[in-house]
Protein backbone atom coordinates (compact mmCIF):
# COMPACT_ATOMS: atom_id res chain seq x y z
CA UNK A 1 0.00 0.00 0.00
CA UNK A 2 1.11 3.71 -0.48
CA UNK A 3 0.21 7.04 -0.98
CA UNK A 4 -0.28 9.10 -3.88
CA UNK A 5 -2.04 12.53 -4.60
CA UNK A 6 -4.91 11.96 -7.08
CA UNK A 7 -6.30 15.48 -7.76
CA UNK A 8 -4.57 17.34 -5.29
CA UNK A 9 -6.83 14.12 -2.54
CA UNK A 10 -4.23 12.02 -0.98
CA UNK A 11 -4.86 8.64 -1.23
CA UNK A 12 -4.36 4.91 -0.31
CA UNK A 13 -3.33 2.60 -3.74
CA UNK A 14 -2.17 -0.45 -4.32
CA UNK A 15 0.61 -1.30 -5.59
CA UNK A 16 -0.64 -1.55 -8.89
CA UNK A 17 -2.20 2.19 -8.33
CA UNK A 18 -6.17 0.78 -7.33
CA UNK A 19 -7.79 2.93 -4.67
CA UNK A 20 -7.63 0.99 -1.59
CA UNK A 21 -10.65 2.83 -0.30
CA UNK A 22 -13.60 3.67 -2.54
CA UNK A 23 -15.04 6.13 -0.13
CA UNK A 24 -11.51 8.54 -1.11
CA UNK A 25 -13.08 8.20 -4.76
CA UNK A 26 -14.13 11.63 -6.34
CA UNK A 27 -15.60 12.53 -9.99
CA UNK A 28 -11.84 14.55 -10.30
CA UNK A 29 -9.64 11.56 -8.93
CA UNK A 30 -11.61 9.39 -12.24
CA UNK A 31 -10.93 12.12 -14.64
CA UNK A 32 -7.07 12.02 -13.27
CA UNK A 33 -6.67 8.31 -13.72
CA UNK A 34 -8.54 8.08 -16.64
CA UNK A 35 -6.35 10.59 -18.47
CA UNK A 36 -3.37 8.56 -17.00
CA UNK A 37 -4.96 5.73 -18.96
CA UNK A 38 -5.49 7.92 -21.98
CA UNK A 39 -9.38 7.56 -21.37
CA UNK A 40 -11.33 10.66 -21.97
CA UNK A 41 -14.09 10.11 -19.48
CA UNK A 42 -17.57 10.62 -21.02
CA UNK A 43 -21.15 10.08 -19.28
CA UNK A 44 -21.26 7.02 -20.47
CA UNK A 45 -18.06 5.85 -18.74
CA UNK A 46 -19.54 7.83 -15.68
CA UNK A 47 -22.64 5.31 -15.90
CA UNK A 48 -20.36 2.18 -15.80
CA UNK A 49 -18.29 3.97 -12.96
CA UNK A 50 -21.03 3.95 -10.81
CA UNK A 51 -22.68 0.44 -11.51
CA UNK A 52 -19.34 -1.13 -10.87
CA UNK A 53 -18.95 0.81 -7.60
CA UNK A 54 -22.66 0.30 -6.85
CA UNK A 55 -21.99 -3.17 -7.30
CA UNK A 56 -18.97 -3.39 -5.36
CA UNK A 57 -20.12 -1.91 -2.70
CA UNK A 58 -22.87 -4.62 -2.43
CA UNK A 59 -20.33 -7.36 -2.23
CA UNK A 60 -20.82 -8.46 -6.26
CA UNK A 61 -17.77 -10.00 -7.87
CA UNK A 62 -17.41 -8.31 -10.65
CA UNK A 63 -17.00 -9.92 -14.16
CA UNK A 64 -16.82 -8.23 -17.91
CA UNK A 65 -19.90 -10.44 -18.36
CA UNK A 66 -22.03 -8.88 -15.32
CA UNK A 67 -21.01 -5.45 -16.90
CA UNK A 68 -22.45 -6.63 -20.17
CA UNK A 69 -25.94 -7.45 -18.27
CA UNK A 70 -26.15 -4.20 -16.86
CA UNK A 71 -28.57 -2.75 -19.27
CA UNK A 72 -25.95 0.25 -19.49
CA UNK A 73 -23.46 -0.92 -22.26
CA UNK A 74 -22.69 -4.60 -23.41
CA UNK A 75 -19.06 -6.27 -24.05
CA UNK A 76 -18.37 -4.67 -27.17
CA UNK A 77 -19.16 -1.36 -26.18
CA UNK A 78 -17.22 -1.82 -22.77
CA UNK A 79 -14.29 -2.64 -24.75
CA UNK A 80 -15.16 0.60 -27.16
CA UNK A 81 -15.23 3.12 -23.90
CA UNK A 82 -12.38 1.27 -21.86
CA UNK A 83 -9.74 -0.40 -24.56
CA UNK A 84 -7.55 -2.62 -23.79
CA UNK A 85 -8.61 -3.98 -20.51
CA UNK A 86 -12.20 -2.91 -19.97
CA UNK A 87 -12.27 -4.04 -16.25
CA UNK A 88 -9.19 -3.41 -14.98
CA UNK A 89 -9.34 -0.10 -16.45
CA UNK A 90 -13.03 0.60 -15.40
CA UNK A 91 -12.42 -0.85 -12.05
CA UNK A 92 -9.29 1.65 -11.57
CA UNK A 93 -11.16 4.95 -12.41
CA UNK A 94 -13.72 3.72 -10.30
CA UNK A 95 -11.79 3.56 -7.50
CA UNK A 96 -12.36 -0.03 -6.46
CA UNK A 97 -9.83 -2.77 -6.12
CA UNK A 98 -8.93 -4.76 -8.80
CA UNK A 99 -11.12 -7.43 -9.79
CA UNK A 100 -9.63 -11.27 -8.84
CA UNK A 101 -12.85 -13.37 -9.86
CA UNK A 102 -10.84 -16.59 -9.38
CA UNK A 103 -7.76 -17.07 -7.37
CA UNK B 1 -27.64 -51.92 13.32
CA UNK B 2 -29.47 -50.35 10.74
CA UNK B 3 -28.73 -50.95 7.01
CA UNK B 4 -28.44 -48.61 4.80
CA UNK B 5 -31.64 -48.21 2.68
CA UNK B 6 -30.25 -47.65 -0.88
CA UNK B 7 -29.55 -51.10 -1.64
CA UNK B 8 -33.49 -52.08 -0.94
CA UNK B 9 -35.80 -52.09 -3.16
CA UNK B 10 -38.68 -48.58 -2.95
CA UNK B 11 -41.69 -50.35 -1.51
CA UNK B 12 -39.16 -50.82 1.63
CA UNK B 13 -37.35 -47.58 1.48
CA UNK B 14 -40.78 -45.76 1.69
CA UNK B 15 -42.10 -48.32 4.75
CA UNK B 16 -38.36 -47.26 6.15
CA UNK B 17 -38.72 -43.71 5.70
CA UNK B 18 -42.31 -44.22 7.05
CA UNK B 19 -40.88 -45.58 10.62
CA UNK B 20 -38.73 -42.83 10.72
CA UNK B 21 -40.77 -39.52 10.30
CA UNK B 22 -39.20 -38.36 13.65
CA UNK B 23 -35.98 -38.70 12.39
CA UNK B 24 -34.53 -35.57 11.20
CA UNK B 25 -33.60 -34.68 7.89
CA UNK B 26 -30.13 -33.68 6.36
CA UNK B 27 -29.63 -33.59 2.68
CA UNK B 28 -26.45 -33.20 0.51
CA UNK B 29 -27.23 -32.39 -3.18
CA UNK B 30 -24.31 -33.68 -4.98
CA UNK B 31 -22.36 -36.49 -4.72
CA UNK B 32 -18.62 -35.15 -6.03
CA UNK B 33 -15.57 -34.31 -4.17
CA UNK B 34 -17.36 -31.77 -1.73
CA UNK B 35 -20.32 -33.72 -1.48
CA UNK B 36 -18.82 -36.90 -0.66
CA UNK B 37 -16.50 -35.39 2.07
CA UNK B 38 -19.32 -33.85 3.93
CA UNK B 39 -21.42 -37.25 3.82
CA UNK B 40 -18.25 -39.31 4.98
CA UNK B 41 -17.44 -36.38 7.62
CA UNK B 42 -21.36 -35.72 9.23
CA UNK B 43 -21.91 -39.26 9.27
CA UNK B 44 -19.34 -39.40 11.75
CA UNK B 45 -21.07 -36.29 13.83
CA UNK B 46 -24.94 -37.26 13.14
CA UNK B 47 -26.35 -39.53 15.96
CA UNK B 48 -27.56 -42.15 14.01
CA UNK B 49 -30.84 -42.61 15.93
CA UNK B 50 -31.85 -38.74 14.94
CA UNK B 51 -30.63 -37.80 12.02
CA UNK B 52 -31.40 -39.43 8.14
CA UNK B 53 -28.63 -38.07 5.37
CA UNK B 54 -29.61 -38.39 1.81
CA UNK B 55 -27.35 -37.62 -0.91
CA UNK B 56 -28.47 -36.78 -4.68
CA UNK B 57 -26.55 -37.04 -7.51
CA UNK B 58 -27.04 -37.32 -11.01
CA UNK B 59 -24.01 -39.31 -12.12
CA UNK B 60 -22.91 -42.36 -10.84
CA UNK B 61 -19.77 -42.32 -11.51
CA UNK B 62 -16.78 -40.16 -9.70
CA UNK B 63 -14.25 -38.66 -12.04
CA UNK B 64 -10.99 -38.18 -10.27
CA UNK B 65 -10.65 -34.66 -12.03
CA UNK B 66 -7.12 -34.04 -11.06
CA UNK B 67 -6.31 -36.99 -13.29
CA UNK B 68 -8.16 -35.30 -16.49
CA UNK B 69 -5.01 -33.34 -17.14
CA UNK B 70 -2.91 -36.54 -17.81
CA UNK B 71 -5.69 -38.42 -20.08
CA UNK B 72 -4.39 -36.31 -23.23
CA UNK B 73 -0.82 -37.47 -23.01
CA UNK B 74 -1.33 -40.99 -22.42
CA UNK B 75 -0.14 -40.77 -19.04
CA UNK B 76 -3.13 -42.09 -17.41
CA UNK B 77 -6.23 -43.63 -18.92
CA UNK B 78 -9.81 -43.42 -18.04
CA UNK B 79 -9.54 -46.72 -15.61
CA UNK B 80 -7.30 -44.36 -13.62
CA UNK B 81 -9.66 -41.67 -12.87
CA UNK B 82 -13.15 -43.55 -12.27
CA UNK B 83 -15.09 -45.12 -9.84
CA UNK B 84 -18.62 -45.30 -8.80
CA UNK B 85 -19.74 -43.08 -6.28
CA UNK B 86 -21.72 -45.46 -4.30
CA UNK B 87 -18.34 -47.24 -2.95
CA UNK B 88 -17.44 -43.50 -0.98
CA UNK B 89 -20.49 -43.02 0.69
CA UNK B 90 -21.01 -44.69 4.27
CA UNK B 91 -23.71 -47.61 4.27
CA UNK B 92 -25.95 -45.82 6.40
CA UNK B 93 -26.55 -42.72 3.93
CA UNK B 94 -29.22 -42.96 1.60
CA UNK B 95 -28.00 -42.03 -1.83
CA UNK B 96 -30.71 -41.59 -4.98
CA UNK B 97 -29.23 -40.95 -8.34
CA UNK B 98 -31.75 -38.68 -9.82
CA UNK B 99 -31.72 -35.36 -11.92
CA UNK B 100 -32.70 -32.55 -8.80
CA UNK B 101 -35.82 -30.16 -10.67
CA UNK B 102 -35.71 -27.69 -7.79
CA UNK B 103 -34.69 -26.74 -4.37
CA UNK B 104 -37.45 -24.78 -2.50
CA UNK B 105 -35.94 -23.34 0.31
CA UNK B 106 -39.06 -21.75 1.75
CA UNK B 107 -40.67 -25.34 1.94
CA UNK B 108 -37.52 -26.88 2.77
CA UNK B 109 -37.77 -29.31 0.08
CA UNK B 110 -36.53 -30.95 -3.19
CA UNK B 111 -38.11 -31.77 -6.22
CA UNK B 112 -36.11 -34.39 -8.15
CA UNK B 113 -36.93 -35.16 -11.65
CA UNK B 114 -40.13 -37.76 -11.94
CA UNK B 115 -41.87 -36.01 -9.28
CA UNK B 116 -39.91 -37.78 -6.08
CA UNK B 117 -39.85 -34.63 -2.80
CA UNK B 118 -37.31 -34.70 -0.77
CA UNK B 119 -37.93 -32.99 2.93
CA UNK B 120 -34.67 -31.52 4.45
CA UNK B 121 -34.08 -29.65 7.88
CA UNK B 122 -30.66 -28.87 6.90
CA UNK B 123 -29.13 -28.91 3.39
CA UNK B 124 -25.86 -28.88 1.71
CA UNK B 125 -25.56 -27.66 -1.64
CA UNK B 126 -22.47 -29.19 -3.49
CA UNK B 127 -23.72 -29.05 -7.16
CA UNK B 128 -20.19 -27.70 -8.52
CA UNK B 129 -19.61 -26.31 -11.65
CA UNK B 130 -19.99 -27.18 -15.09
CA UNK B 131 -18.01 -26.25 -18.65
CA UNK B 132 -20.53 -24.76 -20.63
CA UNK B 133 -19.46 -24.41 -24.67
CA UNK B 134 -22.68 -23.42 -25.42
CA UNK B 135 -22.11 -20.08 -23.77
CA UNK B 136 -19.74 -18.84 -26.67
CA UNK B 137 -20.99 -18.60 -29.96
CA UNK B 138 -18.96 -20.88 -32.15
CA UNK B 139 -17.56 -23.31 -29.65
CA UNK B 140 -19.23 -26.21 -29.95
CA UNK B 141 -19.96 -26.25 -33.24
CA UNK B 142 -18.68 -27.77 -36.27
CA UNK B 143 -15.07 -28.10 -35.16
CA UNK B 144 -15.85 -29.61 -31.72
CA UNK B 145 -14.10 -32.38 -30.74
CA UNK B 146 -12.78 -32.41 -34.11
CA UNK B 147 -10.02 -29.46 -33.87
CA UNK B 148 -11.25 -28.28 -30.15
CA UNK B 149 -11.34 -29.80 -27.27
CA UNK B 150 -11.86 -29.91 -23.32
CA UNK B 151 -10.47 -31.41 -21.02
CA UNK B 152 -12.34 -30.83 -17.84
CA UNK B 153 -14.26 -33.67 -19.16
CA UNK B 154 -13.79 -37.37 -19.35
CA UNK B 155 -15.11 -37.56 -23.47
CA UNK B 156 -12.74 -34.19 -23.95
CA UNK B 157 -9.68 -35.49 -22.36
CA UNK B 158 -10.45 -38.76 -24.30
CA UNK B 159 -10.91 -37.54 -27.77
CA UNK B 160 -7.88 -35.13 -27.15
CA UNK B 161 -5.79 -38.18 -26.58
CA UNK B 162 -7.11 -40.13 -29.96
CA UNK B 163 -6.41 -36.79 -31.83
CA UNK B 164 -3.25 -35.78 -30.93
CA UNK B 165 -1.99 -39.30 -31.44
CA UNK B 166 -1.94 -38.66 -34.85
CA UNK B 167 -1.87 -34.88 -34.98
CA UNK B 168 1.52 -34.06 -36.97
CA UNK B 169 1.83 -30.31 -35.41
CA UNK B 170 0.97 -26.46 -36.24
CA UNK B 171 -0.75 -23.88 -33.51
CA UNK B 172 -1.80 -25.37 -31.12
CA UNK B 173 -3.66 -22.68 -28.83
CA UNK B 174 -4.18 -22.88 -25.11
CA UNK B 175 -6.99 -20.78 -23.75
CA UNK B 176 -9.19 -19.93 -21.10
CA UNK B 177 -13.22 -18.39 -22.05
CA UNK B 178 -14.24 -16.72 -18.72
CA UNK B 179 -13.41 -16.04 -14.83
CA UNK B 180 -13.72 -17.46 -12.67
CA UNK B 181 -13.01 -21.14 -13.93
CA UNK B 182 -12.25 -24.53 -12.20
CA UNK B 183 -8.55 -25.62 -10.82
CA UNK B 184 -7.04 -22.28 -12.28
CA UNK B 185 -3.69 -23.79 -12.56
CA UNK B 186 -5.31 -26.36 -15.15
CA UNK B 187 -4.37 -24.74 -18.40
CA UNK B 188 -1.02 -23.54 -17.44
CA UNK B 189 -0.28 -27.67 -16.76
CA UNK B 190 -1.94 -28.63 -19.85
CA UNK B 191 0.55 -25.75 -21.65
CA UNK B 192 3.82 -27.25 -19.48
CA UNK B 193 2.98 -31.05 -20.50
CA UNK B 194 2.10 -30.53 -23.60
CA UNK B 195 5.38 -28.59 -24.61
CA UNK B 196 7.09 -31.75 -22.89
CA UNK B 197 5.05 -34.46 -24.65
CA UNK B 198 5.61 -32.49 -28.11
CA UNK B 199 9.56 -32.51 -27.30
CA UNK B 200 9.42 -35.97 -26.08
CA UNK B 201 7.82 -37.10 -29.33
CA UNK B 202 10.29 -35.61 -31.00
CA UNK B 203 8.38 -32.82 -32.78
CA UNK B 204 8.20 -29.65 -30.20
CA UNK B 205 9.58 -27.34 -33.57
CA UNK B 206 6.71 -28.18 -35.45
CA UNK B 207 4.39 -27.34 -32.61
CA UNK B 208 3.88 -23.60 -31.74
CA UNK B 209 2.25 -22.82 -28.48
CA UNK B 210 0.64 -19.91 -27.55
CA UNK B 211 -1.08 -19.44 -24.22
CA UNK B 212 -4.17 -17.35 -24.03
CA UNK B 213 -5.84 -15.54 -21.01
CA UNK B 214 -8.32 -12.67 -20.07
CA UNK B 215 -6.21 -12.14 -17.20
CA UNK B 216 -3.50 -9.39 -17.27
CA UNK B 217 -0.68 -12.26 -16.37
CA UNK B 218 -0.19 -15.89 -16.22
CA UNK B 219 -1.76 -15.69 -12.86
CA UNK B 220 -3.68 -13.33 -11.10
CA UNK B 221 -1.73 -12.46 -8.31
CA UNK B 222 1.94 -10.86 -8.90
CA UNK B 223 4.31 -13.01 -7.23
CA UNK B 224 3.03 -16.19 -9.26
CA UNK B 225 2.51 -14.74 -12.10
CA UNK B 226 6.54 -13.75 -12.34
CA UNK B 227 7.29 -17.37 -11.66
CA UNK B 228 4.67 -18.93 -14.37
CA UNK B 229 6.02 -16.18 -16.78
CA UNK B 230 9.67 -16.81 -16.21
CA UNK B 231 8.54 -20.95 -17.15
CA UNK B 232 6.21 -19.88 -19.74
CA UNK B 233 9.07 -18.16 -21.04
CA UNK B 234 11.72 -20.80 -20.66
CA UNK B 235 9.43 -23.50 -22.14
CA UNK B 236 8.92 -20.79 -25.51
CA UNK B 237 5.26 -20.76 -24.44
CA UNK B 238 4.03 -17.48 -26.06
CA UNK B 239 1.68 -15.96 -23.32
CA UNK B 240 -1.27 -13.28 -24.72
CA UNK B 241 -2.90 -11.64 -22.12
CA UNK B 242 -6.07 -9.41 -21.62
CA UNK B 243 -8.06 -11.54 -24.61
CA UNK B 244 -11.47 -11.87 -23.57
CA UNK B 245 -13.02 -14.37 -26.44
CA UNK B 246 -16.28 -13.15 -27.91
CA UNK B 247 -16.41 -16.34 -30.61
CA UNK B 248 -15.05 -18.94 -32.46
CA UNK B 249 -14.58 -18.58 -36.62
CA UNK B 250 -14.82 -22.69 -37.20
CA UNK B 251 -14.69 -21.21 -41.01
CA UNK B 252 -11.37 -19.16 -40.31
CA UNK B 253 -10.24 -21.59 -37.54
CA UNK B 254 -9.79 -18.61 -34.96
CA UNK B 255 -10.42 -17.25 -31.65
CA UNK B 256 -12.27 -13.47 -31.76
CA UNK B 257 -11.93 -11.20 -29.23
CA UNK B 258 -14.56 -8.51 -28.23
CA UNK B 259 -12.04 -5.98 -29.77
CA UNK B 260 -11.63 -7.56 -32.88
CA UNK B 261 -8.15 -9.79 -32.38
CA UNK B 262 -8.04 -12.88 -34.08
CA UNK B 263 -5.78 -15.55 -33.19
CA UNK B 264 -5.57 -18.94 -35.34
CA UNK B 265 -5.15 -22.08 -34.62
CA UNK B 266 -4.89 -25.95 -35.87
CA UNK B 267 -5.64 -27.45 -32.43
CA UNK B 268 -7.26 -25.60 -29.43
CA UNK B 269 -8.00 -26.24 -26.20
CA UNK B 270 -10.06 -24.57 -24.26
CA UNK B 271 -11.18 -23.80 -20.88
CA UNK B 272 -15.24 -22.74 -21.86
CA UNK B 273 -16.75 -20.88 -19.71
CA UNK B 274 -17.88 -22.31 -16.31
CA UNK B 275 -21.39 -21.78 -14.88
CA UNK B 276 -23.31 -23.27 -11.89
CA UNK B 277 -26.02 -26.33 -11.86
CA UNK B 278 -29.14 -24.98 -13.76
CA UNK B 279 -30.70 -26.32 -10.82
CA UNK B 280 -29.44 -23.37 -8.93
CA UNK B 281 -30.90 -20.79 -11.57
CA UNK B 282 -34.34 -22.93 -11.82
CA UNK B 283 -34.73 -22.29 -8.31
CA UNK B 284 -33.68 -18.47 -8.49
CA UNK B 285 -30.63 -19.22 -5.61
CA UNK B 286 -27.96 -18.70 -8.54
CA UNK B 287 -25.81 -15.20 -9.46
CA UNK B 288 -25.54 -14.93 -12.94
CA UNK B 289 -22.92 -17.86 -13.48
CA UNK B 290 -25.62 -19.92 -10.75
CA UNK B 291 -23.37 -19.82 -8.21
CA UNK B 292 -24.75 -19.23 -4.68
CA UNK B 293 -24.18 -16.12 -2.87
CA UNK B 294 -22.76 -17.62 0.31
CA UNK B 295 -20.86 -16.47 3.37
CA UNK B 296 -17.52 -16.48 2.69
CA UNK B 297 -16.22 -17.35 6.65
CA UNK B 298 -19.36 -19.18 7.15
CA UNK B 299 -20.26 -21.42 4.40
CA UNK B 300 -24.22 -20.13 5.43
CA UNK B 301 -26.32 -19.35 2.71
CA UNK B 302 -26.61 -15.55 2.95
CA UNK B 303 -30.73 -15.87 2.26
CA UNK B 304 -31.54 -19.47 4.14
CA UNK B 305 -30.06 -19.75 7.18
CA UNK B 306 -30.43 -24.05 7.29
CA UNK B 307 -28.85 -24.08 3.86
CA UNK B 308 -25.00 -24.34 3.02
CA UNK B 309 -22.81 -24.79 0.75
CA UNK B 310 -19.07 -25.82 -0.46
CA UNK B 311 -16.99 -26.52 -3.33
CA UNK B 312 -17.58 -24.76 -6.87
CA UNK B 313 -21.35 -24.25 -6.30
CA UNK B 314 -20.39 -21.27 -3.87
CA UNK B 315 -19.62 -17.63 -5.29
CA UNK B 316 -16.43 -17.56 -2.61
CA UNK B 317 -13.75 -14.79 -3.94
CA UNK B 318 -11.08 -18.08 -3.73
CA UNK B 319 -10.30 -21.02 -6.25
CA UNK B 320 -13.02 -23.30 -7.52
CA UNK B 321 -10.88 -26.29 -6.05
CA UNK B 322 -11.03 -29.84 -4.92
CA UNK B 323 -8.53 -28.61 -2.35
CA UNK B 324 -10.50 -25.50 -1.06
CA UNK B 325 -13.84 -27.89 -0.47
CA UNK B 326 -11.80 -30.03 1.52
CA UNK B 327 -10.12 -27.01 3.56
CA UNK B 328 -13.76 -25.82 3.68
CA UNK B 329 -15.03 -28.98 5.07
CA UNK B 330 -13.62 -29.07 8.72
CA UNK B 331 -15.65 -25.62 8.74
CA UNK B 332 -18.40 -26.60 7.15
CA UNK B 333 -18.96 -29.67 9.47
CA UNK B 334 -18.33 -27.24 12.70
CA UNK B 335 -20.68 -24.40 11.84
CA UNK B 336 -23.12 -26.73 10.89
CA UNK B 337 -23.32 -28.99 14.12
CA UNK B 338 -23.46 -24.89 15.50
CA UNK B 339 -26.37 -23.94 14.12
CA UNK B 340 -28.05 -27.39 14.62
CA UNK B 341 -27.43 -27.03 18.47
CA UNK B 342 -28.80 -23.18 17.83
CA UNK B 343 -25.39 -22.05 18.81
CA UNK B 344 -23.58 -18.76 16.77
CA UNK B 345 -21.43 -19.70 13.77
CA UNK B 346 -17.85 -19.37 15.04
CA UNK B 347 -16.04 -21.32 12.39
CA UNK B 348 -14.18 -19.66 9.83
CA UNK B 349 -13.15 -19.84 6.09
CA UNK B 350 -10.05 -18.58 5.25
CA UNK B 351 -10.45 -19.27 1.46
CA UNK B 352 -7.36 -21.58 1.36
CA UNK B 353 -6.23 -23.24 -1.70
CA UNK B 354 -3.63 -25.38 -2.08
CA UNK B 355 -2.53 -26.61 -5.66
CA UNK B 356 0.42 -29.06 -7.50
CA UNK B 357 1.34 -27.21 -10.78
CA UNK B 358 2.47 -30.26 -12.88
CA UNK B 359 5.04 -28.58 -15.18
CA UNK B 360 6.61 -31.23 -17.21
CA UNK B 361 9.62 -33.88 -17.27
CA UNK B 362 8.94 -35.42 -13.67
CA UNK B 363 8.67 -31.84 -11.90
CA UNK B 364 6.11 -29.79 -10.38
CA UNK B 365 5.64 -26.11 -8.80
CA UNK B 366 3.08 -26.11 -5.00
CA UNK B 367 1.11 -22.81 -4.38
CA UNK B 368 -0.40 -22.38 -1.06
CA UNK B 369 -2.43 -19.29 -0.73
CA UNK B 370 -6.05 -18.37 1.18
CA UNK B 371 -8.17 -14.90 0.38
CA UNK B 372 -5.91 -12.56 1.55
CA UNK B 373 -2.38 -13.75 0.93
CA UNK B 374 -1.40 -14.57 -2.39
CA UNK B 375 0.83 -17.11 -3.21
CA UNK B 376 4.57 -16.64 -1.65
CA UNK B 377 7.51 -19.12 -1.86
CA UNK B 378 9.50 -20.78 0.25
CA UNK B 379 8.45 -24.20 1.48
CA UNK B 380 5.02 -26.10 2.61
CA UNK B 381 5.45 -28.71 5.60
CA UNK B 382 4.23 -31.66 5.87
CA UNK B 383 4.82 -34.63 8.04
CA UNK B 384 6.44 -37.07 6.49
CA UNK B 385 6.76 -36.18 2.91
CA UNK B 386 7.59 -32.81 2.51
CA UNK B 387 8.61 -29.86 2.91
CA UNK B 388 7.18 -29.21 -0.37
CA UNK B 389 8.86 -25.91 -2.25
CA UNK B 390 6.37 -23.47 -2.69
CA UNK B 391 7.16 -21.91 -6.05
CA UNK B 392 9.56 -23.71 -7.30
CA UNK B 393 9.92 -26.19 -9.83
CA UNK B 394 10.86 -29.57 -8.40
CA UNK B 395 10.57 -33.10 -8.61
CA UNK B 396 9.52 -34.18 -5.19
CA UNK B 397 6.34 -31.47 -6.03
CA UNK B 398 5.89 -34.09 -8.69
CA UNK B 399 5.52 -36.85 -6.79
CA UNK B 400 2.77 -35.04 -4.48
CA UNK B 401 1.08 -34.48 -7.47
CA UNK B 402 1.24 -38.22 -8.13
CA UNK B 403 0.72 -39.40 -4.71
CA UNK B 404 -2.12 -37.25 -4.56
CA UNK B 405 -4.49 -39.72 -6.42
CA UNK B 406 -4.16 -42.45 -4.16
CA UNK B 407 -4.69 -39.99 -1.30
CA UNK B 408 -7.74 -38.67 -3.01
CA UNK B 409 -8.88 -42.00 -3.25
CA UNK B 410 -8.53 -43.38 0.09
CA UNK B 411 -8.12 -40.42 2.35
CA UNK B 412 -9.72 -37.17 1.50
CA UNK B 413 -12.64 -38.57 0.20
CA UNK B 414 -13.76 -40.66 2.61
CA UNK B 415 -13.18 -37.62 4.90
CA UNK B 416 -10.15 -38.96 7.05
CA UNK B 417 -8.04 -36.42 8.55
CA UNK B 418 -4.95 -35.78 6.84
CA UNK B 419 -2.00 -34.00 7.80
CA UNK B 420 -2.43 -30.62 6.91
CA UNK B 421 -4.36 -27.23 8.45
CA UNK B 422 -7.43 -26.36 7.15
CA UNK B 423 -6.41 -22.52 7.89
CA UNK B 424 -3.51 -21.63 6.20
CA UNK B 425 -0.53 -21.12 7.52
CA UNK B 426 2.12 -18.61 6.83
CA UNK B 427 4.92 -21.83 8.24
CA UNK B 428 7.86 -21.41 5.63
CA UNK B 429 6.74 -18.97 3.61
CA UNK B 430 8.67 -15.59 2.52
CA UNK B 431 6.90 -12.61 1.47
CA UNK B 432 9.09 -10.79 -0.86
CA UNK B 433 8.90 -7.53 -2.71
CA UNK B 434 8.99 -7.88 -6.82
Amino acid sequence: MAQKTIAGIAVEVSSEGYLENPAQWTKEIALEIAGEIGIDLTDKHFEVLEFLRKEHAAGTQLTIRKVGKSGIVDIKGLYTLFPGGPLKYSAKIAGIPKPVSCV
Amino acid sequence: MIMGTRYLPDFLTFRLSDNFKHMKKLLILGGGTAGTMMANKLHHVLDKEDWNITIVDKHKTHIYQPGLLFIPFGIYTRGDVEKPKANFFPPRVNAIFSEIDMIKPEENKVLLAGGRVLQYDYLIVATGTDIRPDQTPGLSDSLWYKQIFDFYTLEGALALRQHLKTWEGGNLVVSITELPYKCPVAPLEFAFLADAYFSEMGMRDKVKITYVTPMSGAFTKPVATKMLNELLQEKNIEVVTDFYIEKVDNEKRCLVSYDEIEIPFDLLTIVPMNMGDEVIARSGLGDDMNYINTNKETLQSVKHDNIFVIGDAANLPTSKAGSVAHFASDVLMENLMHAIEGRPLTAKFDGHANCYIETGYGKGALIDFNYETEPLPGTYPLPGIGPFGLLRNTRINHYGKIIFRWIYWHILLKGKELPVESEMTMAGKRRISL
